[in-house]
Protein backbone atom coordinates (compact mmCIF):
# COMPACT_ATOMS: atom_id res chain seq x y z
CA UNK A 1 0.00 0.00 0.00
CA UNK A 2 1.62 3.30 -0.86
CA UNK A 3 1.15 6.36 1.60
CA UNK A 4 1.80 10.28 0.92
CA UNK A 5 5.51 10.99 0.92
CA UNK A 6 6.15 13.05 4.29
CA UNK A 7 7.23 16.64 4.23
CA UNK A 8 10.82 16.40 4.19
CA UNK A 9 13.13 18.89 6.79
CA UNK A 10 14.85 21.73 5.65
CA UNK A 11 17.63 19.78 6.61
CA UNK A 12 17.28 16.91 4.13
CA UNK A 13 16.52 19.36 1.65
CA UNK A 14 19.68 21.33 2.13
CA UNK A 15 21.60 17.65 2.00
CA UNK A 16 20.11 16.60 -0.96
CA UNK A 17 20.35 19.84 -3.28
CA UNK A 18 23.84 20.42 -1.71
CA UNK A 19 24.61 16.53 -3.14
CA UNK A 20 22.53 16.90 -6.08
CA UNK A 21 25.44 19.31 -7.03
CA UNK A 22 27.99 16.37 -6.90
CA UNK A 23 25.89 13.80 -8.75
CA UNK A 24 28.24 13.10 -11.43
CA UNK A 25 31.43 12.79 -9.05
CA UNK A 26 31.49 9.11 -9.73
CA UNK A 27 30.23 9.29 -13.62
CA UNK A 28 31.80 6.24 -15.12
CA UNK A 29 31.13 4.09 -17.99
CA UNK A 30 29.65 1.13 -16.16
CA UNK A 31 26.59 3.28 -14.06
CA UNK A 32 27.34 6.45 -15.50
CA UNK A 33 25.76 8.82 -12.87
CA UNK A 34 23.67 5.79 -10.83
CA UNK A 35 26.13 6.04 -7.97
CA UNK A 36 25.51 9.79 -8.13
CA UNK A 37 21.84 9.59 -7.69
CA UNK A 38 22.06 6.95 -4.51
CA UNK A 39 24.07 9.25 -3.26
CA UNK A 40 21.64 12.34 -3.69
CA UNK A 41 18.63 10.33 -2.19
CA UNK A 42 19.85 8.92 0.72
CA UNK A 43 19.38 12.06 3.17
CA UNK A 44 15.63 11.34 2.23
CA UNK A 45 16.22 7.86 2.88
CA UNK A 46 16.87 8.11 6.28
CA UNK A 47 13.55 8.99 7.37
CA UNK A 48 12.33 5.32 6.39
CA UNK A 49 10.98 2.86 8.89
CA UNK A 50 14.54 1.95 10.51
CA UNK A 51 16.16 4.45 9.89
CA UNK A 52 19.82 4.38 8.18
CA UNK A 53 21.14 0.96 7.73
CA UNK A 54 17.43 -0.60 8.67
CA UNK A 55 16.61 -3.35 6.17
CA UNK A 56 13.87 -0.88 3.93
CA UNK A 57 16.82 1.72 3.70
CA UNK A 58 19.27 -0.91 2.57
CA UNK A 59 17.25 -2.38 -0.13
CA UNK A 60 16.73 1.61 -1.54
CA UNK A 61 20.09 2.00 -1.77
CA UNK A 62 20.90 -1.10 -3.38
CA UNK A 63 18.16 -0.32 -5.96
CA UNK A 64 18.93 3.40 -7.20
CA UNK A 65 22.72 3.04 -7.27
CA UNK A 66 22.57 1.11 -10.40
CA UNK A 67 22.71 2.62 -13.96
CA UNK A 68 21.06 5.95 -14.33
CA UNK A 69 21.71 8.55 -16.79
CA UNK A 70 19.99 11.87 -17.46
CA UNK A 71 21.24 15.83 -17.87
CA UNK A 72 22.59 16.52 -14.20
CA UNK A 73 20.53 19.44 -14.15
CA UNK A 74 17.94 17.95 -14.80
CA UNK A 75 18.69 14.89 -12.38
CA UNK A 76 16.63 16.85 -9.48
CA UNK A 77 13.49 15.38 -11.24
CA UNK A 78 14.65 11.84 -10.53
CA UNK A 79 16.50 12.48 -7.02
CA UNK A 80 12.91 13.91 -6.11
CA UNK A 81 10.72 11.44 -7.58
CA UNK A 82 12.46 8.39 -6.36
CA UNK A 83 13.26 9.91 -3.00
CA UNK A 84 9.11 10.33 -2.95
CA UNK A 85 8.39 7.48 -3.87
CA UNK A 86 11.01 5.44 -1.82
CA UNK A 87 9.19 6.87 1.37
CA UNK A 88 5.52 6.91 0.18
CA UNK A 89 6.02 3.29 -0.33
CA UNK A 90 5.54 2.33 -3.86
CA UNK A 91 6.02 -1.26 -5.37
CA UNK A 92 9.81 -1.98 -5.85
CA UNK A 93 8.68 -3.15 -9.68
CA UNK A 94 7.23 0.49 -10.47
CA UNK A 95 10.53 1.84 -9.13
CA UNK A 96 12.55 0.00 -10.93
CA UNK A 97 10.47 0.74 -14.12
CA UNK A 98 10.75 4.36 -13.85
CA UNK A 99 14.35 4.40 -12.74
CA UNK A 100 14.73 2.95 -16.08
CA UNK A 101 12.43 5.02 -18.19
CA UNK A 102 13.26 8.00 -17.08
CA UNK A 103 17.05 8.24 -18.24
CA UNK A 104 15.78 9.26 -21.93
CA UNK A 105 13.43 12.02 -21.25
CA UNK A 106 15.53 13.67 -18.32
CA UNK A 107 18.77 13.31 -20.92
CA UNK A 108 17.16 14.74 -24.25
CA UNK A 109 15.22 17.85 -22.60
CA UNK A 110 17.76 19.15 -20.39
CA UNK A 111 20.73 18.52 -22.87
CA UNK A 112 18.67 20.45 -25.29
CA UNK A 113 18.06 23.30 -22.96
CA UNK A 114 21.20 23.96 -21.03
CA UNK A 115 23.86 22.31 -23.19
CA UNK A 116 22.54 23.75 -26.34
CA UNK A 117 20.42 26.18 -25.47
CA UNK A 118 21.35 28.09 -22.03
CA UNK A 119 25.38 27.69 -21.76
CA UNK A 120 25.57 28.83 -25.62
CA UNK A 121 23.19 31.96 -24.73
CA UNK A 122 24.99 32.89 -21.91
CA UNK A 123 28.56 32.33 -23.21
CA UNK A 124 27.59 34.74 -26.26
CA UNK A 125 25.94 36.96 -23.76
CA UNK A 126 29.69 37.52 -21.72
CA UNK A 127 31.32 37.36 -25.30
CA UNK A 128 29.01 40.50 -26.33
CA UNK A 129 29.88 42.32 -22.38
CA UNK A 130 33.96 41.28 -23.15
CA UNK A 131 33.42 42.79 -26.86
CA UNK A 132 31.63 46.27 -25.77
CA UNK A 133 34.68 46.83 -23.62
CA UNK A 134 33.26 45.44 -20.27
CA UNK A 135 36.18 45.39 -17.23
CA UNK A 136 37.03 41.57 -16.76
CA UNK A 137 35.20 41.47 -13.31
CA UNK A 138 31.99 42.44 -14.91
CA UNK A 139 32.21 40.17 -18.20
CA UNK A 140 32.64 37.26 -15.65
CA UNK A 141 30.32 38.17 -12.64
CA UNK A 142 27.55 38.74 -15.54
CA UNK A 143 27.90 35.17 -17.23
CA UNK A 144 28.56 32.70 -14.07
CA UNK A 145 25.36 34.82 -12.58
CA UNK A 146 23.03 34.70 -15.47
CA UNK A 147 24.25 30.83 -15.90
CA UNK A 148 23.65 30.08 -12.45
CA UNK A 149 20.79 32.01 -11.91
CA UNK A 150 19.06 29.42 -14.61
CA UNK A 151 20.76 26.53 -13.65
CA UNK A 152 20.35 26.85 -9.98
CA UNK A 153 16.59 27.47 -10.31
CA UNK A 154 16.31 24.67 -12.33
CA UNK A 155 17.83 22.58 -10.04
CA UNK A 156 16.08 23.11 -7.00
CA UNK A 157 12.84 23.16 -9.32
CA UNK A 158 12.87 19.98 -10.58
CA UNK A 159 14.30 18.48 -6.87
CA UNK A 160 10.96 20.30 -5.48
CA UNK A 161 8.62 19.02 -8.52
CA UNK A 162 9.91 15.37 -8.82
CA UNK A 163 9.26 15.29 -4.74
CA UNK A 164 5.90 16.35 -5.03
CA UNK A 165 4.73 14.56 -8.36
CA UNK A 166 6.59 11.08 -7.29
CA UNK A 167 6.07 8.69 -9.62
CA UNK A 168 3.54 10.79 -11.64
CA UNK A 169 6.73 13.29 -12.51
CA UNK A 170 6.88 12.82 -16.12
CA UNK A 171 3.77 15.46 -15.93
CA UNK A 172 6.47 18.13 -14.99
CA UNK A 173 8.48 17.24 -18.19
CA UNK A 174 5.09 18.83 -19.99
CA UNK A 175 6.18 22.00 -18.08
CA UNK A 176 6.31 24.86 -20.78
CA UNK A 177 9.64 25.77 -19.87
CA UNK A 178 10.65 22.75 -20.96
CA UNK A 179 8.28 21.88 -24.07
CA UNK A 180 9.06 25.69 -25.71
CA UNK A 181 12.08 26.46 -23.84
CA UNK A 182 14.67 24.99 -25.87
CA UNK A 183 12.97 26.31 -29.13
CA UNK A 184 13.25 29.79 -27.37
CA UNK A 185 16.62 29.70 -26.23
CA UNK A 186 18.06 28.75 -29.52
CA UNK A 187 16.58 31.65 -31.21
CA UNK A 188 17.91 33.77 -28.17
CA UNK A 189 21.54 31.88 -29.18
CA UNK A 190 20.82 33.25 -32.88
CA UNK A 191 20.34 36.49 -31.88
CA UNK A 192 23.51 37.09 -29.54
CA UNK A 193 25.34 34.86 -31.80
CA UNK A 194 25.39 37.58 -34.14
CA UNK A 195 25.81 40.47 -32.10
CA UNK A 196 28.63 39.08 -29.58
CA UNK A 197 31.07 36.91 -32.70
CA UNK A 198 31.28 40.42 -34.22
CA UNK A 199 32.33 41.84 -30.90
CA UNK A 200 34.23 39.73 -29.37
CA UNK A 201 36.82 39.34 -33.01
CA UNK A 202 37.03 42.66 -32.88
CA UNK A 203 37.82 42.65 -28.88
CA UNK A 204 40.30 40.08 -29.50
CA UNK A 205 41.77 41.18 -32.62
CA UNK A 206 44.14 44.27 -31.28
CA UNK A 207 47.02 45.08 -33.95
CA UNK A 208 45.07 43.50 -36.77
CA UNK A 209 42.18 45.88 -36.51
CA UNK A 210 43.52 47.49 -39.80
CA UNK A 211 42.46 44.08 -41.91
CA UNK A 212 39.40 43.64 -39.76
CA UNK A 213 37.04 43.23 -42.89
CA UNK A 214 39.56 41.00 -44.11
CA UNK A 215 39.33 38.80 -40.90
CA UNK A 216 35.61 38.83 -41.14
CA UNK A 217 35.75 37.74 -44.48
CA UNK A 218 38.01 34.82 -43.78
CA UNK A 219 36.28 33.80 -40.89
CA UNK A 220 32.98 33.74 -42.18
CA UNK A 221 33.72 31.59 -45.55
CA UNK A 222 35.76 29.17 -42.64
CA UNK A 223 32.28 29.11 -40.93
CA UNK A 224 29.94 28.18 -43.69
CA UNK A 225 32.71 25.62 -44.83
CA UNK A 226 32.53 23.96 -40.94
CA UNK A 227 29.03 24.04 -41.10
CA UNK A 228 28.64 22.66 -44.47
CA UNK A 229 31.14 19.90 -43.18
CA UNK A 230 28.89 19.02 -39.53
CA UNK A 231 29.29 16.08 -38.39
CA UNK A 232 32.62 15.32 -40.58
CA UNK A 233 35.52 17.04 -39.07
CA UNK A 234 35.65 19.22 -35.51
CA UNK A 235 36.91 22.57 -36.21
CA UNK A 236 38.57 22.95 -33.00
CA UNK A 237 40.80 20.22 -34.04
CA UNK A 238 41.67 21.29 -37.48
CA UNK A 239 42.67 24.90 -35.51
CA UNK A 240 44.91 23.22 -33.46
CA UNK A 241 46.73 21.82 -36.60
CA UNK A 242 46.60 25.30 -38.27
CA UNK A 243 47.93 27.18 -35.22
CA UNK A 244 50.87 24.40 -34.77
CA UNK A 245 51.81 24.78 -37.97
CA UNK A 246 51.56 28.70 -37.93
CA UNK A 247 54.03 28.77 -34.82
CA UNK A 248 56.05 25.96 -36.38
CA UNK A 249 56.57 27.86 -39.64
CA UNK A 250 57.46 31.51 -37.45
CA UNK A 251 59.68 29.44 -35.52
CA UNK A 252 61.99 28.10 -38.60
CA UNK A 253 61.61 30.54 -41.56
CA UNK B 1 63.30 24.34 -13.12
CA UNK B 2 63.10 24.11 -9.23
CA UNK B 3 61.21 27.42 -8.85
CA UNK B 4 58.98 27.18 -12.18
CA UNK B 5 57.79 23.94 -10.42
CA UNK B 6 56.84 25.73 -7.33
CA UNK B 7 56.01 28.75 -8.90
CA UNK B 8 53.02 27.03 -10.75
CA UNK B 9 51.54 25.29 -7.65
CA UNK B 10 49.14 27.99 -7.25
CA UNK B 11 48.01 27.78 -10.89
CA UNK B 12 47.77 23.63 -10.37
CA UNK B 13 45.50 24.09 -7.52
CA UNK B 14 43.26 26.70 -9.37
CA UNK B 15 43.44 24.40 -12.53
CA UNK B 16 42.37 21.51 -9.81
CA UNK B 17 39.70 23.41 -8.62
CA UNK B 18 38.43 23.83 -12.26
CA UNK B 19 38.94 20.76 -13.68
CA UNK B 20 36.63 19.42 -10.39
CA UNK B 21 33.44 21.86 -12.22
CA UNK B 22 33.65 20.69 -15.22
CA UNK B 23 31.84 17.58 -14.74
CA UNK B 24 32.21 16.55 -10.76
CA UNK B 25 31.29 19.45 -8.64
CA UNK B 26 29.37 21.70 -9.04
CA UNK B 27 29.27 22.67 -12.63
CA UNK B 28 28.85 25.87 -12.33
CA UNK B 29 30.61 26.61 -14.93
CA UNK B 30 33.63 28.56 -13.39
CA UNK B 31 35.14 26.02 -15.61
CA UNK B 32 34.82 28.08 -19.32
CA UNK B 33 37.04 29.03 -20.51
CA UNK B 34 36.16 33.18 -20.20
CA UNK B 35 35.89 32.61 -16.34
CA UNK B 36 38.48 30.47 -16.48
CA UNK B 37 41.48 32.17 -17.85
CA UNK B 38 40.76 35.13 -16.54
CA UNK B 39 40.64 33.87 -12.66
CA UNK B 40 44.23 32.72 -14.15
CA UNK B 41 44.86 35.98 -15.66
CA UNK B 42 44.13 37.61 -12.33
CA UNK B 43 46.99 35.03 -10.36
CA UNK B 44 49.05 36.25 -12.55
CA UNK B 45 48.46 39.99 -11.84
CA UNK B 46 47.20 40.75 -15.33
CA UNK B 47 43.26 39.37 -15.70
CA UNK B 48 42.78 41.37 -18.45
CA UNK B 49 44.62 39.48 -20.47
CA UNK B 50 43.54 36.51 -19.18
CA UNK B 51 40.10 37.62 -20.64
CA UNK B 52 41.50 37.72 -24.26
CA UNK B 53 43.11 34.50 -23.73
CA UNK B 54 39.54 33.38 -22.30
CA UNK B 55 36.70 34.96 -25.10
CA UNK B 56 39.40 33.28 -27.97
CA UNK B 57 38.87 30.07 -26.48
CA UNK B 58 35.39 30.61 -25.42
CA UNK B 59 34.67 31.04 -29.04
CA UNK B 60 36.37 27.39 -29.64
CA UNK B 61 34.81 25.70 -27.10
CA UNK B 62 31.24 26.84 -28.19
CA UNK B 63 31.54 23.88 -30.47
CA UNK B 64 32.23 21.55 -28.11
CA UNK B 65 28.98 21.21 -25.89
CA UNK B 66 29.24 18.26 -22.96
CA UNK B 67 26.61 16.84 -24.49
CA UNK B 68 26.37 12.95 -22.19
CA UNK B 69 29.44 10.77 -22.70
CA UNK B 70 31.19 12.64 -25.26
CA UNK B 71 34.43 13.65 -25.43
CA UNK B 72 34.98 16.79 -25.59
CA UNK B 73 37.99 19.04 -24.52
CA UNK B 74 38.28 19.68 -20.21
CA UNK B 75 38.16 23.50 -20.69
CA UNK B 76 38.77 23.69 -16.96
CA UNK B 77 42.33 23.44 -16.59
CA UNK B 78 43.30 24.06 -20.11
CA UNK B 79 41.76 27.72 -19.96
CA UNK B 80 44.07 27.90 -16.75
CA UNK B 81 46.88 26.92 -18.83
CA UNK B 82 46.16 29.54 -21.88
CA UNK B 83 45.15 32.40 -19.29
CA UNK B 84 48.53 32.14 -17.35
CA UNK B 85 50.63 31.85 -20.66
CA UNK B 86 49.24 34.77 -22.18
CA UNK B 87 49.35 37.12 -18.83
CA UNK B 88 53.02 35.74 -18.02
CA UNK B 89 54.20 37.07 -21.82
CA UNK B 90 56.06 39.93 -22.34
CA UNK B 91 53.65 42.91 -23.51
CA UNK B 92 53.48 43.20 -27.18
CA UNK B 93 55.44 40.11 -27.58
CA UNK B 94 53.60 38.96 -31.27
CA UNK B 95 52.97 35.37 -30.79
CA UNK B 96 52.26 35.47 -27.35
CA UNK B 97 48.20 35.14 -27.70
CA UNK B 98 48.47 32.25 -30.71
CA UNK B 99 50.98 29.88 -28.62
CA UNK B 100 49.17 30.09 -25.54
CA UNK B 101 46.37 29.44 -26.84
CA UNK B 102 47.26 26.76 -28.94
CA UNK B 103 49.04 25.08 -25.71
CA UNK B 104 45.56 25.87 -24.12
CA UNK B 105 43.97 23.57 -26.48
CA UNK B 106 46.55 20.85 -26.79
CA UNK B 107 46.04 20.88 -22.44
CA UNK B 108 42.18 20.23 -23.27
CA UNK B 109 43.24 17.74 -25.78
CA UNK B 110 45.11 15.83 -23.71
CA UNK B 111 42.65 16.63 -20.78
CA UNK B 112 40.19 14.69 -22.47
CA UNK B 113 42.26 11.41 -22.28
CA UNK B 114 42.61 12.32 -18.25
CA UNK B 115 38.76 12.44 -17.92
CA UNK B 116 38.67 8.94 -20.08
CA UNK B 117 41.52 7.48 -17.80
CA UNK B 118 39.48 8.91 -14.62
CA UNK B 119 35.86 7.26 -15.46
CA UNK B 120 37.65 3.51 -16.07
CA UNK B 121 39.08 4.40 -13.24
CA UNK B 122 36.52 4.73 -10.82
CA UNK B 123 34.66 2.01 -12.71
CA UNK B 124 37.23 -0.21 -11.87
CA UNK B 125 37.07 1.03 -7.93
CA UNK B 126 33.03 0.37 -8.33
CA UNK B 127 33.29 -3.36 -9.57
CA UNK B 128 35.75 -3.72 -6.79
CA UNK B 129 32.90 -2.34 -4.58
CA UNK B 130 30.22 -4.38 -5.93
CA UNK B 131 29.34 -6.56 -3.28
CA UNK B 132 29.03 -3.65 -1.02
CA UNK B 133 27.41 -1.65 -3.45
CA UNK B 134 24.58 -4.09 -3.82
CA UNK B 135 23.74 -4.98 -0.54
CA UNK B 136 22.80 -1.21 -0.13
CA UNK B 137 25.83 0.22 1.91
CA UNK B 138 25.66 3.39 2.51
CA UNK B 139 29.21 4.00 3.13
CA UNK B 140 30.36 1.96 -0.52
CA UNK B 141 28.64 4.99 -1.95
CA UNK B 142 29.58 7.82 -0.47
CA UNK B 143 33.21 6.26 -0.74
CA UNK B 144 33.00 5.84 -4.41
CA UNK B 145 31.73 9.67 -4.61
CA UNK B 146 34.02 11.18 -2.73
CA UNK B 147 36.89 8.97 -4.23
CA UNK B 148 35.92 9.90 -7.53
CA UNK B 149 35.62 13.95 -6.54
CA UNK B 150 39.21 13.22 -5.52
CA UNK B 151 40.24 12.13 -8.11
CA UNK B 152 38.89 14.51 -10.50
CA UNK B 153 40.65 17.19 -8.39
CA UNK B 154 43.73 15.43 -8.43
CA UNK B 155 43.65 14.53 -12.32
CA UNK B 156 42.78 18.54 -12.78
CA UNK B 157 45.65 19.94 -10.71
CA UNK B 158 48.57 17.49 -12.23
CA UNK B 159 47.32 18.23 -15.90
CA UNK B 160 47.63 22.10 -14.84
CA UNK B 161 51.44 21.83 -13.28
CA UNK B 162 51.79 19.40 -15.89
CA UNK B 163 51.28 21.71 -19.05
CA UNK B 164 52.77 24.66 -17.28
CA UNK B 165 55.84 22.73 -17.06
CA UNK B 166 55.87 22.16 -20.43
CA UNK B 167 54.82 24.84 -22.01
CA UNK B 168 55.55 27.56 -19.84
CA UNK B 169 59.47 27.24 -20.82
CA UNK B 170 58.55 26.05 -24.54
CA UNK B 171 56.53 29.13 -24.70
CA UNK B 172 59.70 31.62 -23.70
CA UNK B 173 61.49 29.18 -26.57
CA UNK B 174 59.41 29.77 -29.21
CA UNK B 175 58.83 34.12 -28.50
CA UNK B 176 62.19 33.75 -28.96
CA UNK B 177 62.50 33.36 -32.40
CA UNK B 178 59.15 34.42 -33.37
CA UNK B 179 59.04 35.92 -37.06
CA UNK B 180 55.48 37.00 -37.47
CA UNK B 181 54.28 40.66 -37.11
CA UNK B 182 51.67 41.25 -34.78
CA UNK B 183 48.87 41.45 -36.76
CA UNK B 184 49.15 38.36 -38.33
CA UNK B 185 49.78 36.38 -35.74
CA UNK B 186 46.84 37.83 -34.21
CA UNK B 187 44.56 37.51 -36.83
CA UNK B 188 45.54 33.71 -37.39
CA UNK B 189 44.31 32.91 -33.64
CA UNK B 190 40.89 35.64 -34.29
CA UNK B 191 40.05 33.91 -37.98
CA UNK B 192 40.29 30.36 -36.91
CA UNK B 193 38.30 30.80 -33.69
CA UNK B 194 35.86 33.00 -35.34
CA UNK B 195 35.50 30.38 -37.67
CA UNK B 196 34.90 27.89 -35.60
CA UNK B 197 32.46 29.75 -33.49
CA UNK B 198 30.21 30.58 -36.93
CA UNK B 199 30.11 27.02 -37.55
CA UNK B 200 29.15 25.89 -34.02
CA UNK B 201 26.58 28.00 -33.69
CA UNK B 202 24.81 27.42 -36.97
CA UNK B 203 24.96 23.65 -36.25
CA UNK B 204 23.16 24.69 -33.06
CA UNK B 205 20.62 26.26 -34.21
CA UNK B 206 19.82 25.54 -37.95
CA UNK B 207 17.34 23.06 -36.64
CA UNK B 208 15.09 25.63 -34.82
CA UNK B 209 12.78 27.42 -36.96
CA UNK B 210 12.86 31.21 -37.52
CA UNK B 211 17.04 30.73 -35.91
CA UNK B 212 18.19 31.99 -39.38
CA UNK B 213 16.42 35.30 -39.11
CA UNK B 214 17.43 36.10 -35.41
CA UNK B 215 20.67 35.05 -36.80
CA UNK B 216 20.93 37.92 -39.93
CA UNK B 217 19.26 40.36 -37.05
CA UNK B 218 21.84 39.52 -34.38
CA UNK B 219 24.39 40.24 -37.25
CA UNK B 220 23.00 43.30 -38.38
CA UNK B 221 23.13 44.73 -34.53
CA UNK B 222 26.48 43.29 -34.16
CA UNK B 223 27.22 45.22 -37.46
CA UNK B 224 25.69 48.46 -35.97
CA UNK B 225 27.76 48.22 -32.86
CA UNK B 226 30.87 47.49 -34.51
CA UNK B 227 30.37 50.97 -36.12
CA UNK B 228 28.91 53.08 -33.88
CA UNK B 229 31.22 51.67 -30.61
Amino acid sequence: MTVTAPPLPIRTRAAMFLRLLAVQGAWNYETLMGNGVAFAVEPALRLLPGGRGGEQYRAAIARLNGYFNANPYLAGLAVGALASAELSGEPTDRIDRFHTACCGPLGSVGDRLVWAGWLPACSLLALAAFGLGMRAAGVVLLFLGTYNAGTMALRYWGLRAGYREGLRVASALGAPLLRKGPAQVARASALLAGIAIPLAVRGVIGPARGALEIVFAVAAVGAVTLARLQGRIEGWRLAVGALALFILISVVR
Amino acid sequence: MMTLALTVIPLALLGAVLGLDVVSFPQAMISRPIAAATFAGALMGAPARGMIAGAVLELFALETLPFGASRYPEWGSASVVGGALYAAAPLGSAGALTVAVCASLLTGWFGSLTMVWHRKLIARWAAGMRDALTSGSCEAVNGLQLRGLSADLARGGLLTWTALMIFQPLESAVLARWSFGSAESRATVVILAGAVAGGAIWKIVHNTKGATWFLLGGLAVGSTLLLVT
